[in-house]
């Protein structure tokens, strides 16, 4: 990567507060003019406590929250599209071509089996069925999800196999861009060892990861650096 | 399913829409874009105007003012809102259709089922029975209706699988624009889950457009790409649909996400 491609993600000033319009009109700050950028094939870590705002920048940068003010600049292709800014459409694009979030807990369709969960975001891509089930599939037994299960909705799930599926959706189609939140909450050593492997490949291939960990363990095994909200806040972009 | 492409122009554009029965507000100065593949929500209580919208949109009222650009086949656009009957009828039956919240208002109860769905395609010239009973059962297939049920009458089946068949009936023209008024509305809830899954494969596979009036959140999420919120006649608040629905700006939304109760 020359030095003059253009960060994966740059964020700029970026402010986001909750107004309560039914609790008293209380307005909550989280993020203040807060500067950031991740670069392509970097694991940048969020390290601050719980309740700090780590998931609302995420989710603002996934597009999900909505700020006040800033801009949000994200490499779309050879573009850059700045998510604040961005029509809902553009948004949607940006989500099935370039980022993806992994949240920390699945938003389980009912019916929907497994298999079809994981392999949705290749079929966005346009990828045929039988390729993308199979990619799936191949995905699910690598995080040791046993194989009667791919044929099930996650509805009856335990918490870590529903994770796993979340994290396998998340790391199918090679997006550029992953935003991790938690990924590694509720999962025993061994998948956490899987999906430390698969963030170190990502990176590897050239993805931009930005994410938070728990565990200080998973977060030194896969960090190439640590950033606190406090100090992008207070830094200059 | 098939990538959206991104094209320039937008499917149906609609500004200023407006319904006045009366003194009584409809809707008031409605306007959005639908784009092509995207599937729009209209959201708010009974008697926010989101029928309203959807109505004078489908041709089944008519709209005091406002225009609605819809990007034919051919490439020409026409005012939705200002168009004469018989071209009306011709797009009614060819690139668009309108799943009712009653499927009995939607399907021809009289014939069987397999005529309910063949009766579309002959509406746009198909006349080899042949061919047309093979698409039926087809379509029925797609929608998890029993092939062997092609002959019965629609009085005969449950409430899912009318709509179902209804869906069907719909679909089978291939529409470039779907109108959905609350689908799942006259369902148990046992069976709304199964439709949501049915039509949220279909839209996609077909990269259809739609709009779904829907006073359920929970199916709004599921089926819209983007939301618009109504109240009193006008839209409130627009974005995407988990923007909306996660980070509600309008004191309206935010009291309307936090009121659903949770099972």
């Amino acid at each position: 990567m020359s030095e003059s491609a253009p960060p994966a993600i740059r964020i700029r000033r970026l402010a986001k507060s909750f107004t309560l319009h039914n609790q008293g009109g209380v307005t909550l700050p989280v993020l203040r003019r807060l500067s950031l950028r991740v670069d392509a094939g970097e694991c940048v870590v969020l390290t601050d406590p719980s309740g700090s705002g780590k998931s609302t920048l995420l989710r603002t940068i996934f597009g999900n929250y909505k700020p006040q003010g800033g801009e949000i600049l994200v490499r779309h292709g050879d573009r850059l599209v700045d998510v604040v800014s961005a029509e809902p459409r553009q948004i949607m694009d940006l989500r099935r071509r370039t980022m993806w979030y992994v949240s920390q807990f699945l938003r389980v369709i009912p019916r929907v089996p497994a298999v079809a969960v994981v392999a949705e975001p290749l079929r966005a891509l346009g990828v045929g069925r039988a390729d993308a089930i199979e990619r799936a599939r191949a995905i699910l037994g690598r995080l040791r999800i046993p194989e009667r299960l791919w044929e099930l909705s996650p509805v009856t799930f335990s918490g870590g196999e529903q994770q796993r599926v979340n994290v396998g959706r998340g790391f199918i189609a090679g997006h550029p861009i992953l935003l991790l939140d938690e990924p590694t909450a509720s999962l025993d050593a061994a998948s956490r060892a899987i999906v430390v492997q698969l963030i170190r490949e990502a990176r590897e291939s050239g993805t931009a990861l930005l994410g938070t960990f728990h565990d200080a363990d998973v977060r030194d095994m896969v960090a190439t650096r640590v950033v606190s909200l406090a100090e992008a806040e207070t830094e200059a972009a | 399913m098939t990538p959206m492409p991104m094209t320039q122009v937008p499917l149906l554009a609609v500004r200023g829409l407006t319904k006045r029965y009366g003194e009584r507000v409809g809707c008031l100065d409605v306007g959005f874009d639908l784009w092509s593949g995207e599937v729009l929500g209209l959201v708010g209580e009974s008697g926010s105007g989101k029928t309203s919208v959807l109505q004078c949109l489908a041709g089944r009222l008519e709209a005091t003012a406002g225009c609605a650009d819809f990007f034919q086949r051919d490439g020409t656009i026409v005012d939705i809102l200002r168009l004469p009957e018989a071209p009306r009828r011709r797009l009614a039956r060819t690139d668009w259709a309108m799943v009712q919240q009653n499927p009995r208002d939607g399907l021809r109860m009289g014939v069987t089922a397999g005529a309910n769905v063949g009766e579309r395609l002959m509406a746009v010239g198909e006349r080899h029975y042949g061919r047309i009973r093979r698409e039926a059962l087809d379509w029925l297939g797609q929608v998890e209706i029993p092939q062997d049920r092609i002959d019965d009458l629609p009085g005969t089946f449950s409430g899912g699988m009318l709509q179902r068949l209804q869906i069907a009936r719909c679909l089978v023209t291939r529409p470039r624009l779907v109108f959905m008024d609350e689908p799942t509305g006259a369902l148990d809830v046992s069976v709304q889950a199964r439709l949501l899954d049915l039509l949220r494969g279909l839209v996609a596979d077909l990269g259809l457009s739609a709009i779904v009036v829907t006073h359920d959140l929970a199916v709004a999420r599921l089926l819209a790409h983007r939301l618009l919120v109504m109240k009193d006649g006008e839209v409130i608040e627009s974005g995407l649909t988990d923007q909306v629905l996660d980070d509600p700006q309008h004191p309206y939304t935010q009291l309307l996400v936090s009121s659903v109760l949770q099972p």
